[in-house]
């Protein structure tokens, strides 16, 4: 390094947090000591506006080309500190946070002693990697404005239509040859029981007519790659090879009914599955007068059957049909066997209740004795274990209807590949964090939404669709994006292009190439999260993951007991 | 009980932030813990660690996340292994095992990360300052960066989980022998290489080391073949051998 180390230290008494224990004068007094130290002071509230300005003056004052605070937490207060180091023209990269608030006053309150010579250590170690410090760039690549959107169900088509009405050119990625999905085969919504074609073709019509919108039906994926702002999306359209570049991608590919295959004596004519059920209430091909009892049998292949989840959407769903056939035929006996019957919130507690006042049965049976269907000379028998009354009931049943849950499309595996995106547990997509990031991925630029996340009625399939457009036009509109500063950087001269670094990779950041030298790793820093999985991991030891090296670990770490080497 | 020294490396996103939470709650726990953050526990060096103990740490402690909800997604999963490793590598130096110690702290979990500083800090105190040959605990440092126990440390994971090129899956039994067996491999080649800063011939060695002289000479050929030593002299028609100083070997 050329230019001489001069690093500023600032302790903070945060009030009383820090200096109700911790000796502060005596911790700043101590840092003053260090090596490559040329300014220590204590400060009220670092974090205050005095304490800013005081860190910019001396930055200026002392030529500080390394600033340490000791207070809080960097989870907190890191991005403040940093800025305020910018404003004083040093690279907010140079600064380095030590945590003697949360990490040491706080949970050493009794010691007030062993506290601060706890908190000389961590400002000490905190000195010790601040010296190894190198200013890092964020850099700015451009976003190409446009979005693909892949899957066209109402989900999908609602994030379409949202960022294009937002000024953003949209590419509608759909696999079968018309718009709508699941949609398509239901018949009435609840709970406003509006007819489903209805509401889809308003749906469809909005965005096949928007200017901004380009639809691929029929087309399947091949291949994805780039980063945010800068993906290419190859697809096969009809047979033809078509390449689509855009900044962000939404994964929108919805769900399917679990196949009832071995179920509860299915055979897709008087055991049927609700989405059936809809399909003949649409075609009008269910003998209305000929039938006497239906039953619905709930949770049929889920929680613990088939798949472990509840599928959400299915009590509304079986409320919403029985009623239906109840309201067309009154002397129809129509039951629902359920074993915990969900109608949550005012709207659909007051549906459900409607469908009892029309005349709907409601069962509940315990979920370790689940309902049989039995078949006797053309007759079907529906024994359910009343949970109340600890008794077996035979229902006689003309139809019954298994409210099968939604499970992830066998395709989902290949498409999370292609995006390096994660499934579940449950094989549905996940988000980057269920509260925080609930439409984000993990990886910049590619959004979610819809039944491809989990099980979700129309009402919440929309409004997540909208939660994705809305993240999605960010990068969109701000037209660049600042790759992290914190990436890993592949010494080429050592490293051998083994290829361990890409295999552990989440991002896909980390690529072996060929280059003039033979086969090497490289990083595309845009992708890279900083994680430095591939520096611990490569053989070689070519990787330096900034801002958290090899050598500045180590002097963190041999500065902890090592009292005497880095003191001036 | 003497007081002991320890080190934790904690993951921003999960047990960093549990450590926050302690703090915020107010949580007790003793003060011997020095914390140094990193991103992911997935960034943890068995490397780091050695030299860590090599450099006044009685007790080294990694936090992570949960499975399943790494920041990262997997580097925890990673981190496990590469634990593991270190733990192999201390037992063969010599040094309790127990005295390195990974476990999954969310960021809710203030409470719970208290109570595992307090009680590994007491399980160190009960352990006491660590004792180690300097030479054995050096060679198992510089194992650690061997390319050998790196690939194995990463792929174990795939092979257990996914197979080999030929899809053949490894049950843990046979992972354990497979990394036994080469951790004592690179430990002794290792110890070798040491003991060669000084000119000694294959006999030499095998007194030094307690090993048998024909284990020794093909650990030699392999650190020759690795440009690692070189002959010194030729002593009584015997080769004398010398670790490589020139600085673009390993």
């Amino acid at each position: 390094m050329t230019e001489a180390l001069r690093i500023g230290v600032f302790i903070c008494h945060c009030g009383t947090n820090i200096g109700g224990v911790v000796d502060v004068p005596a911790v700043a007094e101590y840092a003053s000591t260090l090596k490559n130290v040329v300014h220590a002071e204590c400060n009220l509230y670092t974090c205050s506006s005095d304490g800013l300005e005081s860190i910019k003056s001396a930055i200026l004052e002392y030529e500080l080309n390394r600033v340490v605070v000791a207070s809080c937490t960097p989870r907190t207060h890191e991005p403040l500190f940093r800025a305020t180091c910018e404003e004083a023209g040093l690279n907010s990269y140079l600064f380095e946070f030590v945590n003697i608030r949360d990490q040491c006053s706080w949970v050493h309150m009794h010691e007030p002693e062993l506290a601060t010579e706890k908190a000389k250590d961590l400002v000490r170690m905190g000195v010790a990697k601040a010296a190894l410090l190198e200013p890092l760039e964020e850099l700015s690549s451009e976003v190409i404005p446009s979005a693909v959107v892949i899957g066209a169900g109402i989900s999908g088509m609602t994030a379409a239509l949202s960022i294009a009405k937002n000024g953003f050119y949209v590419h509608v990625i759909e696999k079968e040859r018309e718009m709508g999905g699941l949609l398509r085969r239901l018949y009435k919504l609840y709970p406003t029981e509006e007819l489903a074609d209805l509401f889809l073709e308003q749906r469809i019509k909005a965005v096949a007519g928007h200017e901004r919108v380009e639809l691929h039906l029929a087309a399947s994926i091949k291949a994805i790659t780039g980063y945010v702002g800068q993906f290419k999306v190859v697809l096969d359209e009809n047979g033809a090879e078509k390449s689509i570049d855009c900044g962000v991608i939404i994964v929108a590919t919805g769900a399917k009914e679990l196949d009832p295959e071995g179920l509860y004596e299915y055979d897709g004519e008087r055991v049927i599955t609700q989405l059936q059920l809809e399909e003949k209430l649409r075609r009008d091909d269910l003998n209305l007068d000929g039938l006497e009892n239906v039953v619905m049998i709930q949770c049929a292949g889920a929680r613990g059957e088939v798949v472990g989840y509840c599928s959400k959407i299915c009590c509304m769903n079986a409320v919403k049909n029985a009623k239906l056939i109840k309201d067309a035929n009154p002397d129809i006996n129509v039951f629902i066997a359920h074993n915990e019957l969900q109608a949550y919130g005012e709207e659909y507690e007051l549906y459900y209740r409607a469908a009892k006042k029309a005349g709907v049965r409601f069962l509940r049976f315990p979920l370790e004795t689940r309902p049989k269907v039995r078949k006797r000379d053309g007759k079907q028998v529906v024994d359910v274990f009343h949970d109340r009354m600890q008794m077996n009931i035979p229902l006689d049943a003309d139809l019954v209807v298994l409210s099968v849950p939604l499970v992830q499309n066998p395709d989902a595996e290949r498409l999370s590949k292609l995006l390096k995106v994660p499934l579940g547990q449950d094989r549905f997509f996940f988000e980057a964090h269920v509260k925080l990031r609930p439409v984000d991925f993990a990886t910049d630029g590619i959004f979610l939404c819809g039944t491809a996340q989990g099980p979700k009625d129309i009402e919440e399939s929309i409004s997540q669709g909208y939660a994705a457009a809305s993240r999605a036009t960010i990068p969109l509109a701000k037209g660049y994006v600042l790759s992290a500063a914190i990436t890993s950087w592949v010494d080429e001269a050592k490293c051998v292009g083994c290829g361990i670094c890409e295999s552990v990779c989440p991002y896909g950041a980390i690529e072996v190439v060929d280059t003039e030298e033979g086969r090497r790793a490289r990083v595309t820093g845009v992708k890279c999260k900083g994680c430095g999985t591939c520096g611990s991991s490569c053989i070689k030891k070519a990787v330096t993951m900034h801002h958290f090296t090899d050598e500045q670990l180590i002097a963190q770490e041999r500065a902890a007991f090592a009292t005497e080497e880095v003191v001036s | 009980m003497e007081e002991v020294n320890v080190i934790g490396f904690l993951c921003n996103w999960c047990s960093y932030a549990g450590a926050d939470l302690a703090g915020v709650s107010r949580f007790q726990y003793p003060p011997n813990v020095r914390i140094i953050r990193v991103m992911c526990s997935g960034r943890v060096d068995p490397e780091l660690i050695l030299d860590t103990f090599l450099h006044g740490a009685d007790g080294v402690f990694i936090g992570g996340c949960h499975f399943g909800d790494c920041h990262y997604l997997e580097g925890n999963y990673y981190a496990e292994k590469k634990i593991e490793m270190a733990k192999r590598l201390l037992k063969v130096a010599g040094v309790e095992p127990e005295r390195l110690r990974l476990e999954w702290v969310s960021a809710s979990e203030g409470g719970r990360f208290a109570a595992v500083m307090k009680e590994f800090t007491e399980e160190i105190k009960v352990l006491g300052p660590i004792k180690f040959d300097i030479e054995r605990l050096e060679a198992v440092h510089i194992a650690a960066a061997d390319y050998k126990l790196r690939i194995l440390a990463t792929k174990e994971r795939e092979l257990l989980e996914g197979g080999n090129k030929y899809g053949e899956v490894f049950t843990q039994h046979e992972m354990d022998r497979l990394l036994d067996d080469m951790v004592q491999e690179v430990y002794e080649s290792k110890r070798i290489l040491l003991k060669l800063k000084k000119p000694k011939s294959v006999k030499e060695i095998a007194l030094d080391l307690n090993l048998k002289p024909n284990e020794v000479f093909r650990h030699i050929l392999d650190l020759r073949r690795h440009e690692l030593i070189e002959i010194h002299e030729i002593r009584d028609n015997r080769p004398v051998y010398i670790a490589n100083t020139r600085e673009d070997v390993e």
